[in-house]
């Protein structure tokens, strides 16, 4: 049973005053998250990342589709105990302490008894928090205030926990300790489902991903499944300062660094870029392949128009 | 009561309490007891009158500014804010947090009004020296100003589960003032004809009659309230608030929170 299956969402919203007009955040969206996965959820800024996840919330209605999570339907009460979520640029009671605000998130969430105020505390301590536990939050920095949100969302050991843009405002360090904490959710057995736009996060800690754009699904896969489909490259350096004009038409661009020249070319014309060293007696100093990031990954993904709606499993 | 709505109903009222809104008392304190000891120097034996009359319309009116401008901003604000987010999605229903914003913001006012109750009865054995028994009835007066309470938090709740704050406050205090002469409307309608008398008596009886919960007067002047006044206040400030809770409720329940 998937940790989180979803069938078709689709979010229309009417815009306008007077002529109110149908604009869609979200075009027919399928996916489905495995339990225990990492799953990063890529996309620029407004690609429809929030929308999903406010309508797995339950915080705005899908227009269309069906969600499940943990094989439970969006609407069925006992959901919500199962799941933990940090919105993006989270802000909290300003007037209450760390602390207290977990105890009263623990109570909501049906966490009760005796050890509530120790599993805050606890909480706190995991986030780095603890010696802060009795401020009000209204003194807490950016940073702290994510840290608070992490830890209100994993309070009530939920199964499955949402994260949108977690790392936001976080200092490297704090990052670092971001990806450590998702790293112990999935050895403790729980699903993370992220969104982000630093896909360096995502390469670093994702068993899938999916990139998503203008509301549209536009890839789903293991990143270094993704990544082996783009086109190859290779990374040509060569002794001296010359350009031979017949390296120029492969396509790539020269730079002149000291005493050498480089270029990327396409795998393709690696062989006829050999061949006009060689005519050229140019010495060749390396040759190396270029390893394809997620990053330009997801440019391609990003830039490239697709007119399909996003059905992909 | 459900123990989510508990939850958030305590929440609502420590936000006030931490955000200094029962600072007021001390602005209502100051302005009773410079009161009293004016009138306690200009006395011609209607001190008593002076006082429960300014006492208790200085409760209501307290009350009801801080009702209104709590109230407009109990969801708006969480909406902006965000803080609303981490709420809903934990198990908690939308009703849940409607009917606990409310309880919240009602047990702040009934706090409020019992600490300037208090004052009241301070300041009229400063300047009587004693109390008599028809002083009892002050009791009945701020009861039916707790209920008169009731209804503007769920009035400010209805319309902050869907207009901007502003709106809310326009709204909400229109609505106070019109229904404070309810009363003047439904006469108004009885001696109007044709489709003018439906419309106004039709307004009579949508807007909420406050005059009706007004015995500020009739109580300064010692006069009894009636049990039978009594039972049907209460009855129509809780239908009345119930009513314009579950449009909050109904409202609130559809809306997008983008």
């Amino acid at each position: 049973m998937p940790a989180i299956d979803i069938q078709g969402l689709e979010k229309t919203y009417s815009v306008g005053f007077w002529r109110k007009r149908p604009k869609r955040a979200l075009h027919p969206l399928h996916l489905t998250v495995e339990e225990g996965e990492i799953f990063g959820f890529l996309g620029p800024n407004g690609a429809g990342k929030t929308t999903t996840l406010k309508m797995l919330m339950g915080l705005v209605y899908p227009t269309g589709g069906s969600a499940r999570i943990l094989g439970m339907d969006l609407n069925d009460p006992r959901v919500k105990a199962q799941i933990g979520f940090l919105p993006e640029q989270p802000y909290f009671y300003d007037y209450l302490t760390a602390h207290e605000l977990l105890v009263y998130y623990g109570h909501l969430s049906g966490v009760s008894g005796k050890d509530l105020s120790q599993r805050a505390e606890a909480m706190l301590e995991r986030v780095g928090l603890r010696d802060v536990g009795g401020l009000q939050l209204r003194k807490f920095s950016k940073g702290m205030l994510q840290r608070v949100g992490i830890a209100q969302a994993i309070l009530h050991e939920p199964k499955v926990v949402f994260f949108d843009e977690p790392m936001s405002g976080l200092d490297p360090m704090g990052r670092r300790e971001v990806r450590d904490l998702m790293e112990q959710l999935k050895t403790e057995g729980k699903t993370v489902f992220f969104s982000t736009h630093i896909l360096s996060d995502a390469e670093a800690l994702c068993d899938r991903v999916a990139v998503i754009h203008l509301g549209e699904l536009r890839a789903v896969g293991a990143v270094a499944d993704l990544t082996s489909g783009v086109r190859g490259r290779v990374e040509l350096v060569w002794q001296g300062t010359t350009i031979p004009a017949a390296m120029k038409a492969l396509g790539g661009e020269c730079h002149v660094t000291g005493d050498t020249v480089r270029v990327v070319l396409p795998e393709e014309s690696q062989d006829g870029a050999l061949d006009v060293l060689r005519r050229e007696r140019l010495r060749l100093v390396s040759l190396v392949p270029v390893h394809t990031t997620l990053e330009e990954y997801f440019v391609e993904k990003v830039r490239k128009p697709e007119k399909t709606a996003g059905a992909i499993a | 009561m459900n123990a989510r709505v508990g939850y958030i109903a305590f929440n609502t009222f420590r936000e006030a309490v931490r955000d200094r809104v029962l600072y007021n008392l001390i602005a209502f304190a100051l302005l009773l007891s410079g009161s009293a000891i004016l009138v306690g120097q200009i006395s011609m034996d209607v001190e008593r009158l002076v006082v429960v009359n300014m006492g208790l319309t200085a409760v209501s009116l307290f009350g009801i500014v801080i009702a209104i401008f709590i109230g407009i901003q109990l969801v708006s604000k969480e909406i902006e804010k965000r803080t609303l987010y981490t709420v809903l999605s934990r198990p908690v229903r939308r009703w849940e947090f409607i009917v606990g914003k409310f309880f919240g913001l009602a047990g702040t006012l009934v706090v409020n009004a019992f600490f300037m109750a208090i004052g009241v009865f301070g300041a009229l054995l400063y300047v009587a020296h004693k109390f008599q028994t028809p002083d009892g009835w002050i009791l009945v007066a701020l009861y039916f100003i707790i209920l008169q309470f009731l209804i503007i938090c769920a009035v400010a709740l209805f319309f902050s589960s869907f207009s901007s704050p502003l709106l809310s406050a326009v709204f909400a205090f229109s609505l106070f003032v019109i229904g404070s002469f309810a009363e003047d409307l439904r006469g108004f309608a009885a001696i109007t004809k044709g489709a003018t008398r439906w419309l106004a008596t039709a307004f009579a009886y949508l807007l909420p009659n406050f005059s009706a919960l007004n015995v500020i007067s009739s109580v300064a002047h010692q006069q009894p309230v009636s049990g039978q006044l009594i039972l049907n206040n209460t009855a129509y400030a809780l239908l009345y608030a119930t009513t314009a809770l579950c449009g909050a409720v109904l409202i609130f329940e559809r809306r997008n929170l983008k």
